[in-house]
């Protein structure tokens, strides 16, 4: 029943994605119109915002500093919610968080762009130049890296520290963006889409404290169970994957130049580890629930030689495979003789940080629309992804990158910020985006999830295939880091 | 579905235009009151404003006589739908994204200020036929003080109760519901002048372009510009607007548009000209009736936008700015 109805979900977001949208978009509109619209009469005192952001991580500190930065957008009043207390930081901290994310190019030209990058270069952060990523069960693999290893593919960077760059900069604003710490939001009232008469034509929010606040464009930046979203009733395709993400620090057994991001993909699930500086890698590992407890149950040393054992043993390897790999391999090889790239071998673990291990589930989401009349949602509370190739934060800067510039452009039209049309412009371009991306992520997830013959026979020859082709990697690459 | 959304288009336009047309009744009973000599007797007695004044008067209360009860009572009805962005009005919600950027970069390159955010702040801008507010919100919102008339109450009451709640137009945009003639005699009493005077979608309907070019020049600033978007006179337009829309696609009644009124764009130039304006650009519009979305276009064959700057001193003695003339005349 559950699987029955995320079909047509599916299938509506992938037709929104590559119709035209002007088509849809009427009756989307009406659609909209008719979820949950009543008006409460309150004192015409009440404040109004151009643009309140709920939700004050990564994404939605994001978005508030980058409207706010914006020349075109210098006369608007932007308030930002957060329930949390103000991080503050001024260098980062002796030990390493387990909350890390994979920064593209894109995402830290967005972010240099809002003045947080040098905060954050300044703190910690580590380049990448290569990524590896292999099969547990045959000897494919393939190698992503900029030519001659001269530019950065991505940087790995605690989220604190993110988090914290931003606020620093949202600090140094003008008084046009607000920050409301531990504020919590008990209740949003959605607008009639063209209001009648008398009626209120915002979107109230009404805080924990009894205050109420009105705003012509609410961005729902709450995570991956956003309140707006649900509030909204949009409904959600997600599915989760039975799967737990094990995440930990882990000490590297001596230091290495470490940039290289390795990623191996055993039949339990993918298992990452993720370089923070030349001694200290971060280790992402996706694996069945059960699997996860035990591995959190485990004493340090025990966990220390699962790691290793997890990156370096051959036990799900199977001789059909690995000859038809090997055949396969060399006849690429005799067409292409100078194509792919050597297998090298990631560094061997030797501790942990201290209470650094964590576990939590992992799953996927994607809302069905990322607008309503006066709401857009950004960052995880309108997609969720599998952590397995480092986009989720991505995916979410690039959105704000998105609506920033079309609401510049709107605001330079002196349209109403929260007007559908520009939102539908948002939703379109992000779902051409963050659609194929979520897909290509959730099927790699599934074909990389079993150790049946023709699965792994398939996804080997795929791989090295792919491998043998630059112009074909060059572009995954393009496509990854925007 | 192509022919629907078209005809929407043309229905949008027309609504428009029935809101507008009360105005060109009101200034065709003006104009058949006094006859061409009046009109002509008006331009060289620019400078008596008194006398100018009187005439107003006269005009004004010629006009409560005029008005089609018909054609206010159909506005009335589509009044409540001047804000639904996918109604009746879709076609010029969305000219707003070609109109709006039109004024906006025709005033910016005229200022050498700049006001991040407020590109259009401490200008006054008059919106003659504003219907719901359509055009002058946007922009109120990019700072300017603007100034909404319409001859239709209905659309007024809208106007006004749609920007109330907005903080940011408060006190940038407000409507009075009046026609041209009637504003231009006040105006020159009060001695408050506009840097731009916006007509979209309303020259088309005009009974007497002479008199609405007289009125804009009297409201403006020397040097202020007049923009104007209409359609053109040409064979295509007949068959779009007129046979297609009335006669074939029976969206509009049978005589709503009157081709006649059309105005092409040497005509409108001419008589702008000859009225003490300096056309600046003319530029072709274009409707895409399936993406619902407006263009640029090197042909004016349909629709099209015009910048006009009004002359410094051409009907008036040389060297004495506008602005000093209604405190001389009321002394």
């Amino acid at each position: 029943m559950h699987k029955l109805t995320k079909v047509p979900l599916t299938l509506n977001g992938l037709g929104r994605c590559f119709i035209t949208e002007k088509h849809l978009s009427a009756v989307n509109i009406i659609r909209r119109g008719l979820v949950g619209s009543e008006n409460g009469r309150d004192s015409p005192k009440t404040e109004v915002y151009d643009v309140i952001i709920s939700g004050g991580g990564m994404v939605g500190s994001a978005m508030a500093c980058s409207l706010g930065m914006d020349p075109n957008l210098a006369e608007k009043k932007i308030l930002l919610l957060e329930a949390g207390h103000k991080k503050i930081m001024d260098r980062a901290p002796d030990t390493y968080s387990t909350r890390v994310s994979s920064i593209s190019p894109g995402s830290a030209t967005l972010l240099s762009g809002i003045g947080a990058w040098e905060h954050v270069t300044r703190m910690r952060c580590k380049p990448y130049k290569r990524m590896q990523v292999w099969d547990a069960c045959s000897d494919a693999l393939i190698t992503f890296d900029k030519e001659d290893l001269l530019d950065e593919m991505a940087y790995i960077v605690e989220n604190d520290i993110v988090v914290a760059a931003i606020t620093r900069q949202l600090d140094s604003l003008p008084e046009n963006v607000q920050v409301k710490y531990k504020s919590k939001v008990v209740e949003y009232t959605w607008p009639m889409p063209h209001h009648a008469a008398e009626s209120i034509p915002w979107v109230k929010v009404t805080l924990a404290s009894g205050e109420t606040l009105q705003t012509k464009l609410l961005i729902g930046a709450d995570g991956p169970n956003s309140m707006v979203r649900q509030k909204l009733g949009i409904p959600t395709v997600k599915w989760n994957y039975d799967q737990s993400a094990v995440v930990a620090v882990l000490h590297l057994s001596e230091p290495t130049e470490n940039n290289v991001a390795w990623q191996r993909f055993l039949p339990t699930g993918p298992i990452a580890m993720l370089p923070l500086s030349d001694t200290e890698s971060s280790l992402v590992w996706s694996t069945g629930h059960r699997l996860a407890e035990e591995l959190l149950e485990l004493d340090e040393e025990s966990f220390v030689d699962a790691v290793n054992s997890a990156f370096w043993s051959n036990e799900n390897q199977s001789d059909l495979i690995e000859t038809a790999g090997a055949l396969f391999r060399g006849a690429l090889s005799a067409i292409m003789p100078s194509a792919g790239s050597p297998r090298q071998l990631p560094p061997s673990v030797a501790g942990i940080g201290p209470k650094s291990r964590v576990m939590f589930p992992l799953g996927i989401g994607h809302a069905s629309e990322y607008i309503r009349h006066r709401v857009a949602l950004i960052g995880d509370a309108a997609h969720r992804v599998h952590p397995l190739a480092g986009q989720g934060a991505n995916l979410g800067f690039g959105d704000v990158a998105c609506l920033t510039q079309l609401l510049s452009q709107a605001a330079f039209n002196g349209k109403d910020l929260g007007a559908i049309q520009h939102l539908l412009e948002y939703e379109t371009e992000r779902q051409r985006h963050n659609l194929p991306m979520m897909t290509a992520i959730d099927l790699m997830k599934r074909l990389y999830s079993t150790n049946a013959a023709p699965a792994v026979l398939l996804r080997t020859f795929g791989l090295q295939a792919t491998n043998m082709l630059p112009t074909l990697k060059e572009q995954i690459m393009a496509y990854a880091s925007k | 579905m192509y022919s629907n959304t078209f005809g929407r288009l043309m229905l949008g336009l027309r609504s428009l235009k029935a809101a507008s047309s009360c105005a060109a009744t009101r200034r065709a009973a003006s104009r058949s009151g006094f006859s061409r000599a009046a009109v002509w007797r008006q331009r060289t007695l620019r400078q008596q404003r008194s006398a100018c004044a009187g005439m107003q008067q006269t005009s004004r209360s010629a006009s409560h006589t005029t008005v089609d009860p018909g054609e206010v009572k159909r506005f009335q009805l589509l009044a409540n739908k001047w804000w639904d962005e996918e109604g009746d009005f879709a076609a010029l919600h969305a000219m707003n994204d070609l109109r709006v950027p039109f004024v906006r970069d025709n005033l910016l390159n005229a200022q050498t200020e700049r006001h991040p955010g407020k590109p259009l702040a401490g200008l006054r801008i008059l919106d003659v036929g504003c219907g719901g507010g359509l055009l002058t919100e946007p922009l109120g919102r990019l700072g300017a003080t603007a100034l909404g008339i319409d001859p239709v109450e209905d659309s007024v009451r809208i106007a006004r109760q749609h920007s109330s709640h907005d903080p940011d137009l408060r006190d940038r945009v407000s409507y009075r519901a009046c026609t041209l003639e009637e504003l231009s005699g006040e105006e020159e009493q009060t001695e408050t002048r506009f840097d731009a005077v916006v007509a979209s979608e309303v020259v088309e309907h005009l009974a007497d372009l002479e008199t609405f070019a007289i009125c804009c020049g009297r409201v403006l600033k020397p040097g202020g510009s007049l923009f104007i978007t209409t359609i053109n006179k040409t064979n295509l337009s007949y068959a779009l607007a007129i046979v297609a829309a009335e006669y074939l696609l029976h969206i509009v009644p049978r005589g709503t548009h009157d081709w006649e009124k059309f105005v092409s764009p040497v005509e409108l130039e001419r008589l702008l000209e000859s009225n003490g304006f300096l056309v600046q650009s003319v530029q072709g519009m274009l409707y895409n009736p399936i993406s619902g979305a407006w263009s640029w276009t090197n042909s004016t064959a349909i629709n099209y936008a015009l910048h006009a700057v009004k002359q410094d001193d051409v009907d008036e003695d040389s060297g004495s700015p506008l602005g000093d003339q209604p405190e001389a005349t009321h002394s």
